[in-house]
């Protein structure tokens, strides 16, 4: 079984993050669950959502502790937040930013999602965006899946947008 | 045909109801419940489902408004959590005493003070005792089913009560995971078409519903509703089978679900969503050697006692878990429950999860150790801070 933890902020839409990444390793044929982090929501601050995948039924249903991949909507959560809380030794991270980041004993990867998201989308919404290159850099789910969720979580064409912003992310963080 | 989705279980629940062509719906939204009433009034409002949505003020006059629904003969759904629950309290024995078939979901919310919106089942522990059939799910698919199951359970003759299905706030109703459809053509035939020939409107034939219940009557009456509930055990048997061979699922035998009980010396009885994760540390536990079992009450109310003592009849160590505390005992409501009908085990009950504390792997192992060595009747409170 493998555990993914997103970190966000009210209205980024990691929890749909989570449940889009279910819906597409479920397409992949395995099984999955994804679900928030149980607490109050309020837009701006800081959110987690949390995914598990698995090649039988999901049985389990404690809260997620020590996740093989973290994922990253908001660069600005780095400062605040121990992002790496439990995440496996050698476990990647995928952070939206601008900037070159590299965390001490973790395979870190940056995309600037937001400048996807503004030039694919016209929204710096990051969510997609940086689904597409979480699946670039893990092969967890493959693309055509997520493309396949997405599409079917969003009304027609906001989702095929958003198809396109997550292909467009897989394939920069492929060709890096 | 059946299609599989990603959904939450107040999804689930909102698509069993639908599935189920419900007359009349009422409800009153609460958190962890709201998403299943926006469902259904969405699907009311789409026009995928031909019911009535009975908007109220309250969750007391969202049951009274059901109460009346269903004696008109309607097939009736109603949702809620909690407080809403507790609000509920004087009416649901009205739903029970009536006799009517009225199916809810319970998202199980801890209740206040102080304010809690997260899982434990203090809500429906303590509606125990009003006469509603309690069905707890393990999981959203196990929602999804026993919403439809309810409604031939509380529908059958030598039944006609109301269920309640319970599914833990949170844990399932916020998470999504593959909840399979069922075709809606098989389920209506599963169902059926609700005919009361006790509680219905016919003007030609009118009727007078819910009187005053004498000295001389009121006994007999609470008598029936004992008997019905005799019944229902071996109805929820029944209605288990028939839709296993329908739908190709089945939970244990619709009362009780065991798990490698019969290698084990210790056991541990649960009810709800927490048995998922006692079976994945059961799985584990075994690759080491050790044994231990588990005994889901699928139905609370019947509670299943012969049933549940035949399963126990090997076992020793018997660890009971509550979400849910009896103040004043220090002991929660399915110990109580149990205790007496198991007095040549030893037989030890754990306080977890109130208020939504997670629990962990970790805490079940501790509990099947503290189990082995503890003596009889000890209760421990898991996961308790230091004060």
């Amino acid at each position: 079984m493998i555990e993914i933890r997103f970190h966000g902020r009210g209205g980024q839409g990691a929890v749909t993050a989570a449940q889009i990444l279910a819906k597409a390793a479920f397409y992949d044929g395995k099984f999955s669950q994804a679900f928030p982090f149980f607490g109050v929501e309020r837009r701006g601050a800081p959110v987690m959502a949390f995914t598990r995948i698995d090649d039988k039924k999901i049985r389990l249903r404690s809260q997620i502790y020590e996740p093989d991949y973290v994922v990253v909507q908001d660069p600005t959560l780095l400062d605040t937040i121990d992002v790496t809380s439990g995440l496996k030794k050698g476990g990647k991270i995928v952070i939206n930013t601008n900037k070159d980041i590299k965390l001490e004993g973790y395979d870190t990867y940056t995309i600037d999602a937001t400048d996807v998201a503004l030039e694919v989308l016209g929204l710096p919404i990051v969510n997609t965006v940086i689904l597409g290159a979480f699946t670039g850099v893990t092969g967890e789910v493959t693309i055509d899946s997520l493309k396949k969720a997405i599409m079917d979580t969003f009304p027609k064409k906001l989702g095929e947008k958003n198809a396109k912003a997550a292909e467009v992310a897989y394939n920069m963080i492929k060709e890096e | 045909m059946s299609k599989v989705k990603i959904i939450t279980g107040t999804s689930a629940a909102a698509e069993a109801a639908r599935l189920c062509d419900v007359d009349v719906i009422s409800a009153y939204p609460i958190t962890p419940q709201t998403t299943c009433v926006e469902k259904l009034a969405e699907f009311v409002a789409n026009g995928e489902l031909d019911a009535e949505f009975i908007k109220v003020e309250s969750e007391h006059s969202a049951i009274s408004a059901c109460i009346g629904a269903s004696a008109t003969g309607a097939r009736t759904f109603t949702a809620t959590s909690s407080q809403g629950l507790a609000l509920m309290h004087e009416v649901l024995f009205i739903a029970s005493g009536m006799r009517l078939p009225i199916v809810m979901m319970n998202a199980n919310r801890a209740l206040s003070a102080p304010i809690n919106i997260w899982n434990d089942q203090q809500d429906s522990i303590s509606q125990r005792d009003t006469g509603w059939i309690q069905i707890y799910a393990a999981d959203n698919q196990e929602t999804l089913d026993s919403i439809i199951q309810a409604f031939k359970i509380a529908e059958n003759e030598k039944v006609l009560l109301p269920v309640m299905v319970n599914l833990d706030g949170f844990i399932l109703t916020h998470t999504v995971e593959p909840v399979e459809l069922p075709d809606e053509e098989e389920v209506r035939d599963f169902v059926g078409i609700y005919e009361p020939k006790h509680a219905y409107l016919d003007p030609d034939r009118p009727i007078t519903q819910g009187p005053v219940g004498v000295p001389s009557c009121y006994m007999e009456s609470k008598y029936n509703v004992q008997n019905a509930m005799n019944n229902a055990e071996k109805v929820i048997m029944d209605v288990n089978e028939e839709f296993a061979k329908k739908f190709g699922r089945k939970y244990g035998n619709g009362l009780i679900e065991t798990y490698n009980i019969e290698n084990a010396e210790t056991v541990l009885v649960a009810m709800g969503s927490v048995c998922g994760t006692i079976k994945e540390v059961i799985d584990d536990l075994k690759q080491e050697g050790k044994e231990y079992g588990l005994l889901r009450i699928r139905t609370y109310r019947p509670l299943p006692i012969n049933h549940i003592r035949e399963a126990l009849k090997n076992a020793k160590n018997i660890a009971i878990l509550d979400k849910d505390i009896t103040f004043g005992m220090n002991k929660g409501a399915v110990y109580t429950d149990l205790a007496g009908f198991l007095k040549d085990k030893k037989t030890t009950n754990y306080i977890v999860g109130l208020g939504g504390r997670d629990i962990r792997q970790d805490d079940i192992k501790e509990i099947m150790k503290h189990a082995e060595k503890a003596e009889d009747g000890e209760t421990k409170w898991m996961g308790l801070k230091e004060q």
